[in-house]
């Protein structure tokens, strides 16, 4: 198993370990068949082309599911994922790396829970924030 | 500014919800998700490793309900000729989704508002999506926001 942080091991500023990916057209269509998004824009370029996109463009939910892949990492076994928001504001596209980062905004125990708060997003490689959203973890305390 | 197209005939479809569906989680859709993904992680991909996590065994990744079939509630708006954008979702988690699992989802309309935009008026409908599992607790629930204008 991957190894585990625990919540008294973080502090407020602390930056989630970075999730480089690197998205193909090949990805996309995995996407779409796993998730059943059919929409052409997404692996069709002549069709892509038509609605005045560059080409074909990532699925919002694919870059939803690369941040949950961010947090879940950072949750580790022991951790659970509470809250994951995210907002499409800028469109990426396959063959340019992408960059999933984060760090804690806030940490706090609620209801006997030991959670923390962070904000998150996705990146481009010219430091273009397209994917802004946040997350609260919920993380194993070494105190119990 | 008054609103263009969100009237109160329009507001009144807020509440509106679809027909429960009712769909059975696969062990190899869960892999296939986190295989698309490029997601490692054991909890979505190995059972033996994933009994060692907070939950006993195999779970399905964060966002594995968009593959969930799910109805949109219909929602008429007096636009002519319309482009939808997906803005982006808010997910909270409740259980988790493990394979043998029935989700049952039902969708909401939760809201509908309106926006002035570049070009003209921008209406934002949030549709709530429920997914309920065999033993009637709520396991996720995601806010989804679909941008026409």
């Amino acid at each position: 198993m991957a190894e585990q942080i625990y919540f008294e091991d973080i502090e407020v500023g602390h930056e989630i370990r970075e999730l480089e990916k690197d998205p193909t057209t090949q990805q996309l269509v995995k996407y779409a068949g796993a998730s059943g998004d059919f929409y052409q824009i997404h692996y069709d370029k002549d069709f892509a082309l038509a609605n005045k996109l560059p080409g074909v463009i990532l699925h919002g939910a694919l870059k939803n599911a690369f941040l949950g892949q961010l947090v879940t990492d950072f949750a580790g076994p022991l951790g659970w994922l509470k809250r994951l928001a995210v907002q499409y504001r800028g469109m990426d596209v396959p063959g340019v790396k992408l960059f999933c980062r984060g760090r804690v905004v806030k940490k706090y125990v609620e209801h006997a829970d030991h959670l923390v708060d962070c904000e998150i997003w996705i990146e481009n490689a010219k430091g273009e924030k397209t994917t802004p959203g946040s997350a609260t973890v919920l993380l194993p305390s070494r105190a119990r | 500014m008054a609103n263009q197209v969100v009237n109160d005939a329009v507001r009144a479809q807020i509440g509106t919800e679809t027909a429960p569906r009712t769909y059975d989680v696969e062990r190899g859709a869960i892999r296939r998700f986190a295989e698309a993904i490029g997601d490692p992680n054991p909890v979505f991909n190995d059972e033996p490793l994933a009994r060692e996590s907070r939950f006993g065994g195999m779970i399905a990744p964060p966002t594995f309900c968009r593959s969930l079939g799910r109805d949109l509630p219909e929602v008429k708006l007096d636009l002519a000729e319309f482009h939808v954008l997906d803005g982006g979702s808010e997910w909270e988690y409740f259980k988790p989704i493990r394979p043998g699992d029935r989700i049952t989802t039902v969708s909401k309309i939760a809201d509908i508002r309106e926006n002035a935009g570049r070009l003209g008026p921008m209406v934002f409908i949030v549709v709530e999506h429920r997914y309920t599992n065999q033993h009637d607790q709520l396991c996720v629930l995601q806010r989804m926001t679909i941008i026409r204008y």
